[in-house]
């Protein structure tokens, strides 16, 4: 069963800081390489149409549904993944140490999701859909960081849990 | 999903002269690898448009913005002219999707991303939209229509367009700049409203564009006088699609009605201008009176569907209470 | 506190089902009917064949060929009767994802369809009086005299409420991988389940083995609310894909596919008849259910049983009937039975009050109960008014002004509602394992954390009975060559594993190595008295009479549910369940669409749960409970009664605010601004 060669490409990306190169079928999302074989099952697949957030990664930074993303479009891309979140020293990222504090997890199928959103969150400049003034830029309020966040679903129901963990990390 | 060969190009002649029949141009991807893993896109080759438009805003002499097709949402809603200048758009974008969506989708894309009708997306059901002649499920008696037409449907179709951006679009008359078909084509225009299609007998076409035609630029004109917003309507507070949404614009001088712009979203297969409304609007006492008569007279041509009358109720009443939200 | 597991849910380093390590491992990609009702005529396979990486294609064309036995869900492929829109009728395995799903579109089907019928009504042509309604409560009771009960009431009310098809949507899908030892003896499979030992048992024999000869290993769960409760087509699909070739196979269910294939509440229609005297004494209750089964096999969801326990009345009816219907086989949606059936009641009790020009907190107090109004038992602990008086303390109840549609506030309209919550606090057997090791105790029991917290609820059960600190404790589980735990299910985890960890605990502290324990016999000798939890919970809503729009400001729940094992558990568990009954009271709702014959919006954008914007700061509060007839813990378990009072509360909040009462869930924008007839 051949494949013709116009349907794979080579493409490298950084991931977790390390270069990897791999040759894909075209077909392949970005999640799907992660999980499949980059040995990085830390995030998840939760529908697989960019309806759940349960997939979200940084993709140059800025957080992005890894489900929705083609391997073959982000050659040279800069991705983290949950893995990534740690600083390497084996100290937690701050957020990750908040959502043990704060409980704001249960089955932990939607956390990794929920950090790398977060993660990425903390840095997007600019309003919201319930900011009042779109010209200054908005505290990051508790009403903020849940419109901010409702690209992550959380079936567990762990939300004010999250809100609390993100908020603490915010104003420590 | 279908087997294809991936290709990026790097200006839009390039794109342009790349397309050839079954083959699509990819964006962000947030609505054509959802619609691709559903089976109901099938290209057989991606032409990555990424890099081949502006990912820039640039001040357009005479006031107005030129937005590159390529810009993500979020850079959209971010940007400090379109806050200030722009507030309707700002705000149309920050309600779409989720902050995951909105950075990975692309102006161009958001414009062209196609409806959300059930039957649309499932292959197992009738739809002439996706496959023409084959009947519209939607539209048979005990068919869920919740999230559907009110305004301008056919026999054929009654999706509407699921677009946030593309009705604050509509309502400040932006003009899109396209490129193609095939190469040597020269750049012209495309008005909004304009860009969309009523479904007609032909719903099989979204817009106006013929294959390969590439949108390159928004161009918005310089903003209309008076306070805009954007208000949306939605059966959760975040991450769903309109069940009505409006686009206002309102400018009063001495308790009249100035000027206004009004579009709908959630009712129809294109966004939708409220001609009506606003011819109702002008000069008259800006009052809540006048705004729920006015709200009247546009929706006076609905036709729901059975299940969704209530779309009807809530546009007239959306319509009004956004004018009076602008009055006070 | 912190949950054992939580650096590795944290890290990513948590596995789930479809994430181990095979070497050489085949992807399987599920085929559904696209028909409602008939008989698969045949199956073509050779473009799918023909396709890059495909090794095979599994197909109910042969029906018998893969030597499955058992229900009609899971000896998958065995019969070429359609039954169901959405039915599992093929799948491919194949050397990649996407080459298997690509080919998985290639798969020729041809029907012969029959007319098919998907849609619950009143006086269906098929309604049937099942023999037992789930688990195995009597389908229909009665005492007294309703309608004499009536006819002297002060104030009857008589009411219809309907609520929709919902379904339990974990955040993980289903997925499976299986893998047979060379010799094609033994099968490990690496699945996704509330009960391993449970989920080991049936997939042995569906598939005709010995139960020794399989095991699975599941010890982190992605979420469940009663769909991984029993075996679903996953593992046995991946086991005979495996089989098949000769390698291990891995299989995930798409989110649309969990729709049909995993199971979803039945939709209700649920008549309430009250009638009280004027001082807001019940003289008559009546509940009568409709809902439906699947066309071959039976699940009667226990909605009604909940009035049997709530209020003391002198009459008493509580009915059951199902249609059979062309729909998947309805099951286990977090709090089977009380979660619509509560609904239902506690509405109806709101508009009683109303009626009464009653308080309805005083309604509920006015007819509390001592013992169980159905079957005379003596309730081993009931503080359901004491949950209603601190929580209306709580929230300002005191000073609420009772009429409804008064209280603007900008563009909404503000309300406020009350709601009883119950749910049964039952154990099951288990066993359980503990020794001495190097570092401290390892506990073992083949229990399930499905998010609940059990593997660290267990280890301060442990702990406490060996007197030692929880860092010195550790617990082994999701893995059925663990001793047998019983399913993660009707809130009874805790009280079974936890009554079995005890009693190992206390073996080990006479043998000072090794302790065991199997609760089978302690369960059986159980005093037979009505054990239940009960709550209180109360909702302020803003609704925008212009648009529909309902938003939730403040929700409170206060819980007797025994001892807490664990505060920070069980205020997530009981917060999280309330989330769930706002999307239930809200938003939730799978369509059934007749001309299709099948459910529609079928996934996550268009079956809406809560997102994080949608749900305001939890309040949880709870009474403990000091009850002598429960398990040594104490505990009465806490995962689901929280659903069972929100969508009433909210409800009845909604009324508070506009003076409209919708009698059908979800509260949409379209139920507020449709056409009153």
């Amino acid at each position: 069963m051949g494949r013709r060669a116009e349907q794979e490409t080579e493409v490298t990306l950084t991931v977790n800081g390390r270069s990897r190169t791999v040759r894909v079928d075209n077909r392949t999302s970005l999640l799907d390489l992660l999980r499949e074989r980059l040995g990085l099952t830390g995030t998840k697949k939760g529908c697989d149409h960019g309806q759940c957030g349960a997939c979200t990664v940084h993709i140059g930074g800025r957080r992005a549904n890894a489900c929705l993303a083609l391997t073959v479009a982000h050659d040279g891309a800069d991705i983290t993944t949950v893995e990534g979140l740690a600083d390497g020293t084996g100290e937690l990222h701050p957020l990750q140490q908040a959502f043990v504090r704060y409980d704001a997890f249960q089955c932990g199928y939607c956390t990794p999701g929920q950090l790398c959103s977060a993660v990425a969150m903390l840095s997007e400049a600019g309003p919201s859909a319930v900011t009042d003034d779109l010209t200054t830029e908005p505290a990051l309020t508790p009403g903020e960081i849940r419109e901010r966040m409702s690209g992550n679903l959380c079936r567990c129901g762990a939300y004010p849990n999250i809100v609390r963990a993100i908020d603490a990390t915010v104003t420590p | 999903m279908r087997s294809f060969a991936y290709a990026r190009a790097t200006d839009a002649s390039e794109a342009v002269a790349a397309y050839r029949p079954n083959a699509a141009y990819l964006g962000g991807g947030t609505n054509l690898v959802d619609l691709m893993r559903l089976g109901v896109a099938t290209p057989d080759s991606l032409i990555d448009v990424t890099g081949a438009t502006s990912g820039q805003i640039d001040d357009h002499p005479g006031g107005g913005l030129l937005i590159g097709a390529a810009v993500r949402n979020s850079d959209l809603a971010a940007d400090r002219r379109v806050r200030e200048r722009y507030p309707m758009l700002a705000r149309a974008v920050l309600a779409g999707a989720s902050g995951q969506v909105r950075n990975m989708a692309t102006v161009g894309g958001n414009l062209l991303q196609r409806t959300r009708c059930p039957y649309f997306q499932d292959v197992s059901t009738a739809c002439n939209k996706r496959s023409p002649g084959s009947g519209c499920q939607a539209q048979q008696p005990g068919a869920e229509t919740e999230n559907l037409a009110i305004l301008g449907h056919s026999a054929a179709c009654v999706a509407t367009h699921p677009s946030d951006m593309a009705v604050a679009l509509t309502a400040l008359g932006a003009t899109l700049h396209a490129s193609g078909p095939g190469p040597g084509s020269p750049e012209h225009a495309i008005a909004m409203p304009g860009l969309h299609r009523l479904p007609d007998a032909s719903p099989e076409r979204d817009t106006v564009l013929a294959p390969g035609e590439l949108i390159t630029a928004v161009e918005l004109p310089p903003p209309p006088p008076g306070r805009s917003t954007y208000r949306k309507v939605r059966g959760r507070a975040s991450f769903a699609f309109a069940l009505v949404s409006v686009a206002a614009t309102l400018e009063i001088a001495d308790g009249a009605v100035a000027s206004c712009r009004l579009a709908l979203g959630g009712v129809a297969h294109a966004p939708w201008r409220c001609q009506l409304a606003e011819q109702a609007l002008e000069g008259q006492p800006a009052t809540a009176g006048t705004y729920a008569s006015a709200a009247a007279r546009e929706l006076r041509a609905a036709r729901p569907l059975p299940g969704n009358e209530y779309k009807v109720t809530l546009a007239r009443n959306l319509i009004a209470a956004v004018l009076e939200e602008l009055s006070s | 506190m912190s949950r054992t597991e939580g650096p590795q849910k944290v890290t990513g380093q948590a596995r789930y089902a479809f994430e181990y390590p095979a070497d050489d491992v085949a992807y399987c990609f599920p085929v559904l009917s696209e028909v409602a009702c008939g008989q698969l005529a045949s199956v073509d396979d050779s473009d799918a064949l023909a396709m890059p990486g495909v090794l095979r294609v599994l197909h109910s064309g042969e029906p018998g060929a893969y030597g499955l036995t058992g229900s009609f869900e899971l000896a998958i492929f065995s019969s070429r009767d359609i039954t169901y829109r959405g039915q599992l009728i093929a799948a491919v395995v194949a050397d990649t994802l996407e080459n298997a799903r690509a080919a998985a579109a290639a798969v020729r089907v041809s029907y012969q369809p029959a007319p098919h019928d998907t849609v619950l009504r009143l006086g269906h042509p098929t309604l049937y009086r099942p023999e037992k309604i789930n688990p195995a409560f009597q389908t229909d009771t009665g005492y007294g005299d309703v309608d004499a009960g009536l006819a002297e009431a002060a104030v009857t009310v008589s009411v219809t409420y309907t609520t929709p098809a919902e379904h339990n949507n974990p955040m993980e899908p289903h997925a499976a991988m299986a893998a047979w030892d060379p010799g094609g003896q033994t099968l490990t499979v690496w699945d996704t389940t509330q009960g391993p030992s449970a989920d080991r048992d049936t997939i042995a024999s569906v598939l005709d083995l010995p139960p020794e000869r399989v095991r699975v290993i599941s010890p982190h769960v992605g979420g469940g609310f009663g769909s991984k409760g029993t075996t679903r087509p996953t593992p046995i699909l991946a086991a005979i894909a495996a089989r098949e070739v000769g390698r291990p196979v891995k299989v995930a269910l798409t989110r649309q596919q969990m729709f049909t294939l995993t199971g979803h509440r039945t939709p209700t229609i649920q008549r309430l008849t009250l009638g009280a005297a004027a001082d807001g004494a019940l003289t008559a209750v009546a509940h009568d259910v409709t809902e439906h089964t699947a066309l071959r096999t039976e699940f009667a969801e226990q909605t009604a049983v909940c009035t049997r326990v709530m209020y003391g009345t002198p009459a008493m009816r509580t009915t059951h009937r199902l249609a059979r219907l062309n729909v998947p086989r309805p099951a286990w949606m977090r709090a089977p039975g009380e979660a619509p059936g509560m609904y239902a009641l506690e509405s109806a009790m709101d508009e009683l009050a109303i009626a009464l020009d009653m308080d309805p907190v005083e309604l509920r107090i006015r007819n509390d109960t001592r013992a169980e109004p159905d079957s005379g038992l003596a309730f081993s602990s009931r503080h359901l008014v004491e949950c209603l008086r601190d929580g209306a303390s709580r929230f300002g109840w005191d000073s609420r002004d009772p009429r409804p549609g008064v209280r603007p506030r900008g563009r909404w309209l503000a309300g406020t509602g009350v709601a009883s919550s119950t749910y049964p606090a039952k154990r099951m057997p288990s066993a359980a394992t503990v020794d001495l090791v190097e570092g401290g105790y390892l506990v073992r029991v083949a229990a399930a954390d499905i998010g609940t917290g059990a593997r660290t609820a267990l280890g301060r059960i442990a702990a406490q009975a060996l007197e030692v600190a929880t860092e010195d404790v550790r617990v082994e589980l999701g893995d059925s060559a663990l001793p047998r735990g019983s399913v993660a299910g009707g809130s009874m985890g805790t009280a079974s594993w936890g009554s079995a960890v005890a009693l190992a605990c206390e073996a080990l502290l006479k043998d000072g190595q090794h302790g065991e324990a199997d609760t089978t016999q302690d369960v059986a000798a159980d005093a037979k008295l009505a054990r239940h939890s009960f709550g209180a919970q109360f909702a302020a809503v803003l609704v925008d009479p212009a648009t529909g729009e309902v938003r939730v400001e403040r929700l409170l729940g206060v819980f007797a549910t025994g001892k807490i094992i664990e505060p920070v558990l069980a205020r997530s568990q009981f917060m999280g369940a309330m989330i769930m009954g706002l999307g239930m009271a809200l938003m939730e709702r799978t369509a059934v669409d007749q001309s299709v014959g099948g459910f529609m919006g079928t996934d996550l954008a268009q079956y809406h749960v809560p997102v994080n914007a949608d749900v305001p700061d939890v309040e949880i509060a709870w009474l403990e409970e000091d009850d002598p007839h429960l398990w040594p813990g104490g505990g009465k378990g806490i995962g689901e009664i929280g659903i069972t009072g929100t969508a009433a509360a909210i409800g009845n909040a909604v009324y508070h605010a506009t003076g409209r009462r919708i009698r059908d869930l979800p509260i949409t924008p379209a139920r507020l601004l449709a056409p009153t007839a």
